[in-house]
């Protein structure tokens, strides 16, 4: 295997994830007052939020966006990750190690750090999110992020519940990321970068388990766009998605 | 050897351990072997075993058994579910020796019962709890008489069985007269670990919630008021991010809903004779459900309240919360069966037993009644205001508003930790005198500066009197169903107020939570975090609760009465729990005539560990 190519659990990456981790933690414990009390146990939960097969023109995707915690009410380590993978290869895989410490009844401050494992050249940055409910009950999830060589970026996403019924759940999302600057190596243009709507609708056979079906497009713009061009790939697309949805 | 030989060579015992809950139900009382073959006629009129005397062996251990058809092991005492039940006499000193066979601690906490601090069961409080293979000796002079109850103060195992029935005969005449008397315990039953539910609670508050509103709702709203008035309607539980369909943390997702330890499919049995007068003992020993109960065709004169006589008042139905116990006497004047029918308040399930003359009659089971949905008033915004938005409520987001800090500035008050004590020593001067006892508190609402922050989502600004309230879901049963349903100020003491001081101060406490973190604490503070209300020994205390929050909490003080001022200074009701409702304001008197660490709290399980204080008289 060639480096471009070598699985991201390999080599120093391992050890920087680590370094990541245990600072964070660091970070964590120095925020914690006390140690778990009866009413505020130490508790773990991980969230699959999308596990699903997109259909495309070619080889269909797997997207997996899930995120894990371990900590109290107040505080917490959070743990989010991204994988795209596609024609056995990681076309995309991102991972981000937070402290999330609640500052209002419905808001969480997030701060830790994200690498970027693919495409690479992989890439670091500082994290600083805020993550809650906002009024009208929309799942909000937005982030600054400060890299390497004066990079920055921008992220938000947001997301609605519609039920049908108790179980049956229309789930209307979208992300939308800035970049300051171009990467030419990883493909991403400065500005208004790309964007993703999705439609999903899941069943709840428990609260735990949710398979579902629904809709995604993406669209890139800008200089992200002419990248993808020079590359041969689409600039937008809309694709039908189907996957699970689990937590624990 | 065939099957069958086989069979008759087991040993009764273990064959009584697997019996599904669709045959014989829980864990059975004190049966001989031949209970568990016996027909379900002459099953149906199990009661529970009844201890008495003076002395008692109790043993708390691991019991297999099975209400919904797969097997769990329960925590009890004395390998029943309910625990046996305990009769004893005022004026005895009775002596309990409770050994402890399980693999964690445990305790057993007495309650509404006036003893001593360390007789009172409270692991951290009153003892170090009970250890495993050790045993305890409670022992105390019995100076009451009523309906009450025990069950574990230790982790979760009141959840999974630890509890049962205290009947303490009077020694003077029953002003009561019946002919015949049942204990009617009501509990709920999951087959899912406590600490498994809270961790559920944490992660995702409303998980055992499945009745939330859906397009549906909405697309009937618009049809009905259209767009405009549907949005303003909405536009306050959108900004609060609240459900008014969040009325009960655990379901009957999860319950199944117990009348002394037996399922509404199995029905728990009581005979009687026509013309007799039965005195029906309702406890609530549940974990987190609030039960409405009614008993179809008969009425229910209530004689007694949280083991207290009180002025017989007649009803059709009551709302029992988790803790309080009301005695009840049924008169039915002919030969029938009745139900006597006990609903959870969000109406998620029920459970059911049957009054009859024959073992083998049993009465229709009324369907349950409509699912409540929280109001304005529930939200603490006073009685219906229009839709002003936001306008007299604070929600999560907004500081202390102008309001607040208008009120701080003109009352000299001291504030211990949070908790606002207005004092009526003589050198306070200028203060607005007190409320007079039997009548409540006049001070107006304040809000800790420590009730903002993450871990508080709502405060109630214009809270109102609980007492002339049903309850949500009860309100209109007297116009649409002709049913009489039980208030607060309905109950006075049978006997006088045994203590006619006036309060000398004030201590406010509110109830705080944000359900969505499902976190719950006392003035924004938790247990853990919080100091002692510390009070004099011998001092005429009133406390007056807010509720912040829109559930009905019953909240406990141990040790010592609290007497619920319901309008009459000379009656004034005794109660050991009190259910504060959504977005209101309660208060009662307490003398603090008991030395010692108390425990005072929120009786509904999940939210004891937050919404906790320790009441320290010295």
């Amino acid at each position: 295997m060639t480096g471009a190519e070598q699985p991201f659990w390999l080599g120093n990456t391992r050890k920087y994830v680590l370094l990541h981790c245990l600072s964070v933690l660091a970070l964590a414990g120095i925020g914690q007052a006390h140690g778990a009390s009866k009413d505020d146990p130490v508790l773990t939960m991980a969230k699959l939020d999308q596990f699903e097969v997109r259909d495309a023109d070619g080889s269909d995707p797997l997207i997996m966006e899930g995120q894990a915690w371990i900590g109290q009410d107040l505080n917490k380590l959070w743990l989010k990750a991204e994988l795209e993978y596609a024609d056995s290869e990681t076309e995309e895989a991102e991972l981000q190690a937070l402290y999330s410490k609640a500052i209002a009844p419905f808001w969480d401050v997030q701060m830790g750090l994200r690498k970027d494992f693919q495409p690479t050249p992989s890439r670091s940055w500082a994290v600083l999110g805020v993550q809650g409910l906002a009024p009208y009950l929309f799942e909000v999830d937005t982030a600054l992020f400060v890299g390497e060589s004066g990079r920055t970026a921008l992220r938000l996403e947001a997301e609605y519940e519609i039920l049908f019924t108790q179980r049956l759940i229309l789930s209307p999302e979208i992300e939308v990321n800035f970049y300051g600057q171009n990467d030419e190596a990883t493909g991403t243009g400065s500005g208004l970068s790309d964007a993703e709507v999705g439609l999903r609708l899941r069943y709840e056979i428990r609260r735990e388990i949710a398979p579902y079906i629904g809709v995604n497009w993406f669209k890139k713009f800008g200089n992200t766009a002419d990248f993808s061009r020079s590359e041969g790939a689409k600039v937008s697309d809309t694709q039908i998605v189907l996957g699970v949805r689990a937590w624990f | 050897m065939n099957e069958k030989k086989l069979h008759k060579f087991q040993s009764p015992l273990s064959r009584r351990r697997f019996v599904t809950g669709a045959l014989a139900g829980g864990a059975l009382y004190g049966l001989s072997p031949l209970g568990a073959m016996a027909s379900p006629s002459v099953r149906k009129g199990l009661q529970p075993q009844v201890l008495r005397g003076k002395r008692f062996d109790l043993d708390i251990g691991f019991q297999p058994v099975n209400f919904t058809g797969r097997e769990r092991i329960a925590t009890v005492v004395n390998g029943s579910v309910p625990a046996p039940v305990l009769r004893w006499r005022e004026g005895e000193r009775v002596t309990l020796r409770v050994t402890n066979h399980l693999a964690h601690d445990s305790s057993i906490h007495w309650h509404g019962i006036i003893l001593p601090t360390n007789m009172d069961g409270v692991p951290g409080l009153s003892f170090d709890g009970i250890k495993p293979g050790e045993t305890y000796e409670y022992q105390f002079d019995v100076n009451q008489s009523g309906t009450y109850w025990y069950h574990s103060h230790s982790g979760f195992q009141e959840q999974t069985g630890m509890y049962g029935a205290i009947v303490i005969d009077p020694k003077e005449p029953d002003p009561v007269s019946y002919d015949r008397d049942y204990v009617v315990v009501l509990s709920d039953w999951s087959d899912e670990a406590p600490e498994d539910i809270y961790a559920k609670l944490k992660k995702l508050s409303h998980y055992y919630n499945f009745r939330e509103r859906t397009a549906t709702d909405l697309w009937q709203d618009i049809r009905e008021k259209g767009v405009a008035q549907t949005w303003n309607e909405r536009a306050m539980w959108n900004q609060m991010r609240m459900s008014e369909r969040d009325i009960s943390d655990v379901t009957g997702y999860t319950y199944t809903f117990l009348m002394n330890g037996m399922t509404p499919e199995d029905g728990w049995l009581g005979l009687f004779k026509r013309g007799e007068k039965v005195r029906l003992r309702f406890i609530n020993s549940a974990a987190m459900t609030i039960f409405d109960v009614r008993i179809p065709g008969l009425k229910m004169t209530v004689v007694a309240a949280d083991g207290q006589n009180i002025d017989p008042v007649t009803v059709d139905e009551f709302r029992i919360g988790v803790a309080e116990t009301y005695d009840v006497i049924v008169e039915p004047s002919d030969d029938s069966a009745y139900t006597i029918f006990a609903q959870s308040i969000d109406r998620s399930g029920y459970t059911r037993g049957t009054l009859a003359p024959d073992a083998s009659w049993t009465a229709e089971v009324p369907a349950m009644d409509y699912a409540p949905i929280l109001g304005h008033r529930d939200m603490g915004m006073g009685v219906d205001h229009s839709m002003h938005g936001m306008s007299g409520m604070s929600g999560g987001t907004q500081g202390m508003s102008q309001h607040d800090m208008g009120q701080m500035s003109g009352m000299d008050h001291s504030q211990h930790g949070g908790m606002q004590v207005v004092d009526q020593s003589p050198h306070q001067g200028h203060m607005k005198p007190l409320g007079k006892a039997g009548f409540g508190s006049t001070n107006e609402i304040m809000h800790a500066p420590t009730e903002f922050g993450p871990q508080v989502d709502m405060r109630a600004d214009s809270p109102q009197s609980g007492l002339n309230d049903p309850g949500i879901g009860l309100r209109d049963h007297e116009r649409a169903y002709g049913r009489r349903v039980l208030t607060y100020c309905d109950i006075c003491n049978y006997n006088p107020t045994a203590d006619p001081r006036e309060p000398s101060r004030e201590i406010e406490l509110h109830l705080t939570g944000n359900m969505s973190r499902y976190m719950w604490s006392m003035n924004g503070i938790k247990f853990a975090d919080a100091d002692p209300i510390e009070l004099k020994f011998g001092e005429r205390v009133r406390i007056s609760l807010v509720n912040d929050t829109m559930m009905t909490h019953p909240i406990h003080l141990h040790g010592m009465w609290s007497e619920l001022e319901t309008g009459d200074p000379r009656y004034i009701a005794r109660k050991h729990t009190i259910l504060v409702q959504p977005g209101s304001k309660i208060s009662y008197l307490v003398t603090a005539d008991a030395y010692g660490r108390w425990a005072y709290h929120c009786h509904l399980l999940y939210h004891m560990p937050g919404m906790f204080r320790e009441v320290r008289v010295s």
